[in-house]
């Protein structure tokens, strides 16, 4: 640790950046949702009244695709959370000699455009597909059930194009794991199941919180599933908020839900952090 | 880079150094001459100091009080790499991206030297490693690694070379026969070796001067045998070898020697090897000097009656006896199995004998038990 | 094997045990099968179609032909699109990388006052909404009369890129063994040399991967170029324009193809870095 200019001057590009093209817009976008359009001027001209009630009036408006954002979000965590922890446990544990390989099998797919993923998706879940004719075969859904358009398939769209930002924090967090600690924890008289509840799972929770909260905070704003795999019936607040600001010209209310969405999403993720008690996430 | 500091040499004066952190001090006025091309070893146990002395003097630290000199050029405030100095570190601290033949280069280049073959080969081939020239660090093993540090830092032919516990990785064999070569080319590429150790055999093996360092301070420096025969404090008895320690008073003089009463048997202590300043003393004798006799054998010189073997472990080499004397203390004899004699069986009485020019006199206020355990919380790094 | 064991006894493990021990050893594996089989199945199906003589809707399966591989930008927009997103992703990592492993060099490296705030700045980034930072940005562009398009966009990477690159950075930095500096410095190297010659050496790997994950982000992302590309288009962007009436097999034989040569760097990455530690 040696002279102290210079960590100032390394982090001065970086910061200015940050600050020019982050913090500044951020703030704007603070600025913008308090506007209203100019009476009589054209579209896109706005001027600054402070008008609060922008917030309330896009909220009250949008409250079905708040609501719908955030728990879809969660369910996509946690099926996330169910699929990617066994198979991080299978890759750290099990993986052997073949562990960067499945490492490797985990990434790769995601080399491939998502979207090209999610509309095969689309496509596979869908009438042409192999799922929906096998499913009607067998009995387990109705000729008349389609599982495109519908929210399941927006959830699992988004479960699967977030497993990886929830694979990988839960491989490093179970790989840090001694193997030796899981066989004293067998040596003194735990089964399976006691040695992965008392000693396995309390250990891995860095890595349940650092996936967590890398599949939850962009699920929760994402709408490109919900656009391909859904119908205006599962719009997400991220449709809302494109469509206000590309297609329907309405920058107040679009910026209003942007900043609302952030600000509840810091919220819920300092209180997550808190509860969860880890110190340093980055 | 200063040329007058890479081209210091002489002896390495230390000069009330001291290192403190806040209020903890690591070390404290320290002062201290080691002579040009000799073995130094800088001896204590965990936390002791020594291996922060060794980075100050290295560079890696800075004093907070205190002006090392190297002959007679102060290189308190240099950085490390305008002095003469080279370091071999405890884990080795080899480049791993680069090829052992470079990494022995590197402080070489770094001085601007072009041609570096020569005198690469020639070091390789002083730790007989020539083979590995081309090779990485991480595929060596730990005592080829060990030997490699080492090449690369005598390459540089430095003044002084400074090695901090290298050998504690090694299994014993390994480190036995490493004690060995260490020495060896000392003597032959003549260079100062400052040598940081907790190991006191190993010390003792391959340094020609001892400083014995506790909690900041040293204790007592001379050679091996000095310190080992004639020890000034408890600690350095206790922790150079084993003693025992027995509290008594001078009760009276018999020329050149004290008469030491020990719970009422009285021995003979030569005076100049009393380090006592009032009638209260702590007399010492090495466990290997006492002789053990069954009650009614004739003995000589200083003797003590009493005894109960208490607990008997054959070493091979030698019998260790625990005997209880009259007042409680259980005193160590080391019997070497050197003459087929039957060794003593527990619970025989027995006195103990030996020559008083062995007795060594500490202070009477000492702690007796310095230096002999190690205290788990002095356990951590320094 | 000299002589043969007589009269010692095998143990004797009934049949059901043994099926049922080697299921619940084996049990997980076998998930991590169905698992990885799960994350191929549409990269699998991209693959399937880019064969597909589909014409211009790529929806049914009309027949096998590699002439969408023999001519991948056969058709319109595709190549365009792709060329794109390779100039954005090259000027994104090249720029979040340099500032990012600045910041990272700073935080992990020096303790100066306001450290913590520098985390916190970095960690924000990640937890906000790539819709909220896109269209953040849009906004602050329009207020200074800038249209949205190709530097806008490489702009609006960089500000989502230079966090990972900072994680990543950090990491490696995190694992660097300070005792090699001081090594270097007991060895006449002063510290712009040690810097060249030991530290920078053993970060780059590091660097490297923030460079190919940031290379990565910015080729797939959609939302936040969505927001700022105006009508310059991205391959995401072809991807999601051309949904509705069906994507020409050329995408999937893009797609495909990313796949296959990322998949060959990572590959490669891996048996370099295992052949420089196994005894030459």
């Amino acid at each position: 640790m040696r002279k102290i200019r210079t960590p100032y001057l390394l982090l001065l590009p970086g910061f200015a950046f940050l600050f020019t093209f982050f913090i500044l817009p951020i703030m704007n976008l603070a600025q913008t949702s308090t506007q209203t359009p100019v009476g009589g001027g054209d579209t896109g001209q706005y001027e600054q009244t402070l008008r609060f009630s922008n917030y309330i009036d896009a909220f009250v408006e949008n409250r079905e695709q708040f609501g719908r954002s955030f728990v879809y979000a969660t369910i996509a965590t946690l099926l996330a959370l169910a699929i990617a922890y066994p198979l991080a446990y299978a890759i750290a544990l099990k993986g052997g000699k073949l562990k960067n390989f499945m490492l490797i099998l985990v990434i790769a797919p995601f080399f491939t455009s998502f979207l090209l993923r999610t509309v095969a998706w689309k496509q596979i879940l869908g009438e042409e597909g192999f799922v929906v004719p096998t499913l009607r075969t067998f009995g387990i859904i109705s000729d008349s059930t389609t599982l495109t358009s519908t929210s399941f398939a927006v959830v699992m769209g988004m479960t699967y194009n977030f497993l990886p930002f929830m694979t990988l924090p839960l491989y490093a967090s179970i790989d840090r794991i001694d193997p030796r600690t899981l066989e004293a924890s067998g040596d003194l008289y735990a089964n399976g199941f006691t040695t992965f509840r008392r000693v396995t799972l309390p250990l891995s929770m860095p890595g349940v919180v650092a996936g967590t909260l890398l599949t939850f905070i962009p699920a929760a704003g994402d709408y490109v599933n919900a656009a391909i795999l859904g119908s205006p019936n599962t719009k997400m607040i991220g449709n809302v908020i494109e469509s206000r600001y590309l297609k329907i010209v309405d920058y107040p209310t679009a910026a209003a839900l942007s900043f609302t969405l952030m600000v509840v999403i810091l919220i819920l993720v300092t209180f997550y952090i808190r509860k969860a008690g880890t110190e340093e996430l980055v | 880079m200063t040329k007058e500091s890479i081209s210091a040499k002489g002896d390495l004066r230390l000069t009330r150094l001291t290192k403190s952190y806040g209020d903890f001090t690591a070390v404290d006025d320290l002062s201290l001459i080691i002579p040009e091309g000799s073995f130094f070893a800088l001896l204590g146990p965990s936390g002791c100091g020594k291996t922060t002395t060794l980075r100050m003097i290295a560079g890696l630290e800075e004093p907070t009080v205190g002006s090392i000199h190297l002959g007679s050029t102060d290189i308190t405030t240099t950085k490390p790499y305008q002095r003469p100095i080279n370091t071999v570190f405890q884990n080795y601290a080899l480049f791993p991206h680069l090829t052992i033949f470079e990494n022995i280069a590197f402080g070489l280049r770094r001085r601007g030297i072009k041609d570096v073959d020569a005198a690469v080969s020639k070091v390789l081939d002083l730790v007989e490693l020539p083979h590995l020239a081309q090779r990485k660090p991480t595929q060596l093993s730990g005592g080829q690694q060990q030997r490699i540090a080492l090449a690369r830092a005598i390459v540089n032919r430095p003044a002084l070379l400074l090695l901090d516990e290298p050998l504690g990785a090694l299994d014993l064999k390994l480190r036995r026969q490493m004690q060995i070569e260490l020495k060896w080319i000392q003597k032959e590429v003549g260079l100062t070796f400052v040598h940081v150790t907790h190991d006191q055999e190993e010390a003792m093996t391959m340094a020609d001067t001892i400083a014995v360092m506790n909690e900041g301070q040293i204790e007592q420096m001379g050679s091996p045998a000095d310190l080992y025969d004639n020890p000034k404090t408890a600690f350095v008895a206790n922790f150079l070898g084993q003693s025992n320690l027995i509290k008594g008073t001078i009760s009276g003089n018999d020329g050149d020697s004290h008469i030491v009463d020990l719970f009422g048997q009285k021995i003979s202590l030569p005076k100049n090897r009393s380090h006592a300043n009032d009638q209260f003393i702590y007399a010492g004798i090495r466990p290997e000097k006492f002789r053990i006799s069954r009650l009614g054998t004739p003995t000589s010189g200083n003797i003590l009656t009493g005894g109960h073997i208490e607990d008997v472990s054959y070493i091979g080499v030698s019998t260790q006896y625990q005997v209880e004397m009259p007042w409680g203390q259980e005193l160590m004899v080391f019997e070497q199995n050197d003459d087929g004699v039957a060794p003593f069986s527990k619970d025989e009485e027995v006195n103990i004998s030996w020559e008083p020019v062995f007795t060594f006199g500490l202070r009477g206020d000492e702690d007796a038990t310095a230096g002999s355990e190690v205290n788990p919380e002095e356990l951590d790094e320094e | 094997m000299s002589t043969k064991i007589k009269d010692a006894t095998i143990p004797h493990i009934p049949t059901s045990a043994r099926i049922s021990r080697w299921i619940g050893r084996n049990l997980i594996r076998i998930y991590a099968v169905f698992a990885f089989t799960y994350l191929f199945i549409p990269v699998a199906y991209t693959f399937a179609f880019s064969f597909n003589d589909s014409g211009k809707s790529n929806l049914i399966w009309k027949g096998f032909t590699l002439d969408n591989w023999q001519n991948p930008c056969g058709a319109p927009e595709v190549c365009t699109a792709l060329v794109n997103s390779i100039k954005i992703g090259f000027l994104a990592t090249f720029f979040s990388t340099i500032l990012g492993t600045m910041i990272a060099f700073a935080i992990g490296r020096y303790s100066f006052k306001g450290r913590s705030t520098s985390n916190l700045m970095i960690f924000l980034p990640m937890a906000t909404p790539e819709i909220v930072l896109g269209a953040s940005l849009l906004s602050l562009f329009l207020v200074f009369k800038i249209n949205p398009g190709f530097w806008p966009t490489v702009i609006a990477h960089v500000v989502f890129c230079v966090s990972f690159v900072v994680v990543t950075v950090k990491a490696r930095i995190a694992s660097l063994d300070p005792r090699l500096e001081q090594a270097a410095m007991d060895l006449y190297a002063n510290e712009r040399e040690t810097f060249r010659r030991v530290t920078l050496p053993l970060v780059a790997p590091g660097i490297a991967a923030a460079a190919l994950l940031a290379f990565s982000l910015s080729f797939d992302d959609y939302i936040i170029t969505n927001f700022n590309s105006g009508t310059l288009k991205t391959f995401p962007e072809f991807v999601y324009a051309s949904a509705a009436r069906g994507i020409p097999a050329q995408a999937n034989v893009i797609g495909s193809a990313m796949f296959f040569l990322a998949l060959a760097i990572v590959i490669t990455g891996q048996i370099v870095g295992r052949k420089r530690k196994v005894s030459a």
